[in-house]
């Protein structure tokens, strides 16, 4: 079978990125659109077709999904051994990346044609998209961490560059920049990590790192620093990588700011795609994680487990509607990493494994429409505010209708999406440890308040005086929305786990019953309070947050982590670290630097004068020069 | 001594003579002519050699053309009476300190080195020869050289004209 | 000895008159002095080609036609010299060297 045409599903959308990026401006804006439209089309299509291949015509060679190595190219020959390739590299879960990317991508790409229409720098903007398509893809079918390490510096810079995009608002240039430094801080564990796993394994091909049988792991596991073994360090500083692009507390910070882009990146990047990277990453190297660290996936679970309460909490009280929508990413996320730390190997014990891969392609359909609902929503009334809006189901039928299918699937009620790939989740946890399990029933009832919150205070409540009648969105917007409902609708049917599973061997999952009623009765209940509290207005609301007080403030500013942040940097780091470093490099370096520059000024203006620009002086001094030179051949060396 | 040493010595005063006034008279016509006899005295230094041909060069291109010029854009460009003011002491003496050295050591090295005058026989220089040389393209053949000088005359020549041609 | 006089005679002549040509080219301050002195430093070069062709190898014509040719290039050189002398004159109304000192710092 060959896969060799894979290559172009991420070169594509790199070779729209540099059309569009160096000839955009050119043409009319529209023309980028277009282009950048279809190219990702080309890549869709193409992706699809891939799995179709990959799932239905290779399917089982021994009862296992094979990984292929459509194409490598060796990039740096840095030893013998240890070399960097560049390639694409097939197994189930980065086929099923390449579909969730390019569908969620191909969704923004249309919708933007319509959201972004008319905005200063729409080619740029698509351009960007471009390049971030291209980046996630490379990323998603690296063959060795270390292409996988490019790529995920290359989706960084490109979630950088469309978080900025409003680059005139400063609001915008501060989330931008700080979304940079938080995952860059991130990645440098991530570095370390590979460094150190590479060093000891020689190898950076996933081919070997992840295969425990693979005999690259005896030094490493053998060889301990401070009481862990170097293996435990190197993933652990590997998951921090992950953590800090997936935003898990307590890196997450970044991720509620980066909001300030615009709404398709919001939804492209931020919900659907790259913050899932730090999942797909674990998922990439869990069966090390399984044979040779367990304690670093029960690290990982707990970081899920409690991102995901700490998470739900703060959606609850948040007004931006694209704030509580990224709160609850946050959470989202912290399920898949859960399910992975809470995951075993081999058959039904991968359930986990399963489950997080089928709720990051769920969640990626619902939470991408969420994002695009809002955006549409945000488009119509021009403001982020949920007490600025109300009543707008008689205006946005369309939006009003798809938005409420996505509710519905994050809240896990059946037959939507949501409901089956959590209920996988809710099984492995309960299959591990109870106390993570109960706590992630807390956050599915949660969940379900949250949303409907949002729900009910966008499209049902007071209706506001609105300066001019909303209307709903075009077509270019609104089909995408219809179509990600319908993904939001359906995939929950999806066998998922007769194609992903920890071992690349189908397994049937069962249906628990007694763990998936109650979780509907939570959601159920969830929806119901928030019903009572939100479809119309409500003084219940206010006086529940007087009871609440103090905690309510704690939690409506984000428990203050961003304040904590602010006094280590500000005050601790700069004060302490900064200040005396910058003190020494202004006055010790450049003190320097200026003295050598200030003498030598000095004795050039001393010795200028010698420069009279009088032709004699000059003669004369040639003149005695050659009589002088005379004499040293004449005298000293005969 | 012979007429021939004797020529020599006179020839030899005075250039020396008329080359130290010429770098040293305050009246800059005077020292435009003191370096024509300077020249003129150099020519005979070329007769006593027997290069007749080489000295009525000297005598013509020199005396005749040089000089002549430097006296006209003497004329252009100062009063007759024009008197130099004296150089500055310390000019002066660098320059004497400079030249006395050179003088010195190039003398002294002359003086050193043993010369070995040729015994062959001197060639005939009549001026069919010189012509012959001048225009020959064989071994001891100079056309190459002089049609470069030639073109090198005619550059300087227009290369003169425009420098010096007013500008409108 | 060729007609009763050393080589060396001719080449101390030469050379004393090449450095009273040196001397008033460092001294001088009139750009047409100056050229002068060159004339004379050029001419102080003939003398020493013509007699070492004269002296050392007579049967050959070298070192006169170099002095031959020494004397069109001085022919040149003084004609542009001058060019230049009356151009400078024209800008600066002197043809003082200490006045044509742009190129200084």
């Amino acid at each position: 079978m060959n896969y060799s045409y894979t290559i172009w599903i991420p070169l594509v959308p790199l070779l729209v990125f540099l059309f569009t990026g160096l000839a955009g401006s050119r043409f009319k804006p529209m023309i980028s659109g277009l282009i950048g439209t279809t190219g990702l089309l080309v890549s869709f299509l193409l992706s699809l077709v891939t799995a179709w291949k990959f799932f239905f015509v290779s399917g089982l060679s021994g009862g296992a999904y094979s990984t292929i190595i459509a194409a490598r190219t060796t990039w740096l020959q840095l030893t013998d051994y240890l070399k960097i390739d560049l390639g694409v590299m097939l197994d189930p879960i980065s086929v099923m990346m390449l579909v969730v990317i390019t569908t969620v991508s191909l969704m923004v790409h249309i919708y933007s044609l319509g959201y972004m229409k008319g905005e200063r720098g729409f080619e740029r903007f698509y351009s960007f998209l471009s390049l971030f398509t291209f980046s996630m893809l490379g990323l998603v079918v690296a063959t060795n961490i270390f292409q996988m390490y490019i790529f995920w510096e290359l989706v960084g810079v490109s979630s950088y560059l469309l978080i900025g995009f409003y680059y005139e608002r400063p609001s915008a240039v501060a989330a931008s920049k700080k979304a940079f430094i938080v995952t860059r801080f991130a990645d440098l564990g991530f570095l370390i990590g590979i460094l150190l796993l590479s060093f000891y394994t020689k190898t950076f091909d996933f081919a070997e790192l992840t295969n425990p049988q693979s005999p690259v792991f005896t030094t490493i596991t053998s060889t301990s620093f401070m009481g862990l073994s170097v293996i435990t360090w190197a993933m652990l500083l590997i998951f921090m990588g992950g953590a800090g692009k997936s935003a898990m507390f307590p890196l997450h910070i970044w991720l509620p700011d980066a909001m300030e882009g615009p709404t398709p990146v919001s939804a492209l990047i931020h919900a659907a795609t790259m913050v899932v990277a730090g999942v797909y990453l674990v998922a990439r190297m869990f069966p090390v994680y399984i044979a040779y660290t367990p304690g670093a996936l029960t690290v990982i679970a707990w970081v899920g487990g409690f991102t995901s309460l700490f998470a739900a909490a703060i959606a609850c009280t948040q007004f931006d509607i694209k704030r509580v929508l990224a709160y609850s990413t946050l959470s989202q996320i912290g399920y898949m990493m859960l399910a992975l730390g809470v995951s075993g190997y081999e058959g039904e014990h991968g359930l986990g494994y399963m489950a997080s891969m089928f709720h990051l392609f769920t969640h990626a359909m619902f939470k991408a429409l969420l994002f695009l609902g809002a955006g549409s929503v945000i488009h119509a009334v021009h403001s982020n505010f949920m007490n600025e809006m109300g009543g707008l189901r008689k205006y946005l039928p369309v939006t009003h209708l798809t938005f409420l299918v996505a509710c519905l699937a994050i809240s896990g009620i059946p037959p939507f999406a949501g409901f089956f790939s959590k209920d996988e989740i809710l099984v492995a946890a309960w299959q591990h440890n109870r106390l993570l399990f109960s706590m992630e029933y807390l956050v599915a009832g949660l969940t379900a308040f949250y949303m409907f919150r949002l729900y009910f205070g966008i499209f049902w409540n007071k209706t506001p005086h609105y300066h001019h009648t909303p209307h709903e969105s075009p077509l270019t917007m609104t089909l995408p929305l219809v179509f990600l409902a319908l993904g939001s609708a359906f995939t929950g049917f999806i066998p998922f786990g007769s194609f992903i599973s920890a071992d690349h061997r189908p397994f049937e999952p069962e249906m628990h019953l007694n763990i998936a009623i109650p979780s509907v009765l939570i959601a159920l209940a969830g929806i119901f309070i928030a019903f009572i509290l939100y479809r119309k207005e409500n003084p219940v609301v206010a006086r529940f947050i007087n009871i609440l007080g103090s905690f309510h403030k704690v939690v409506y500013n984000k428990f203050y982590i961003d304040e904590v942040y602010l006094f280590v940097t500000k005050r601790i780091l700069f004060n302490l670290v900064s200040r005396p470093v910058a003190w020494f490099d202004r006055h010790i370096v450049d003190g320097t630097m200026n003295g050598i520059a200030r003498v030598i000024s000095f004795t050039s203006e001393k010795i200028k004068g010698l420069q009279s620009g009088q032709l004699q002086h000059y003669a004369l001094a040639f003149v005695s020069g050659a009589i002088i030179l005379v004499l040293i051949v004449l005298y000293n060396l005969s | 001594m012979g007429a021939n040493v004797f020529m020599f010595y006179l020839f030899s005063a005075t250039i020396l003579f008329f080359a130290l006034l010429a770098v040293t008279s305050r009246r800059i016509l005077r020292a435009a002519v003191f370096l024509l006899f300077a020249l003129v005295a150099t020519s005979g230094l070329y007769f006593l050699l027997q290069y007749q041909f080489l000295a009525g060069v000297q005598l013509a291109l020199y005396a005749g053309g040089i000089v002549v010029l430097i006296i006209f854009s003497i004329l252009l460009t100062h009063h007759i009476s024009h008197k130099f003011e004296r150089p500055p002491v310390m000019k002066l003496f660098s320059g004497l300190l400079v030249a006395a050295i050179g003088a010195a050591v190039t003398v002294f090295s002359i003086a050193d080195y043993p010369f070995k005058a040729s015994a062959a026989l001197p060639i005939d220089t009549d001026m069919r020869v010189i012509g012959l040389q001048l225009m020959g393209t064989g071994k001891n053949g100079y056309a190459l050289p002089f049609e470069v000088i030639s073109i090198l005359l005619l550059a300087a020549m227009i290369g003169a004209i425009v420098i010096a041609k007013k500008k409108n | 000895m060729i007609y009763g006089i050393p080589i060396t005679h001719f080449l101390i002549v030469s050379t004393l008159m090449f450095f009273i040509g040196i001397y008033g080219f460092l001294t001088r301050r009139n750009l047409i002095t100056m050229l002068m002195s060159i004339e004379l430093i050029l001419n102080s070069v003939n003398i020493n080609f013509v007699v070492f062709n004269r002296y050392l190898y007579p049967d050959q014509l070298q070192g006169h036609f170099f002095a031959l040719f020494i004397i069109a290039i001085a022919a040149a050189e003084a004609s542009v010299a001058i060019a230049l002398i009356i151009n400078i004159y024209r800008r600066y109304t002197s043809i003082e060297v200490d006045n044509v000192n742009e190129l200084k710092h």
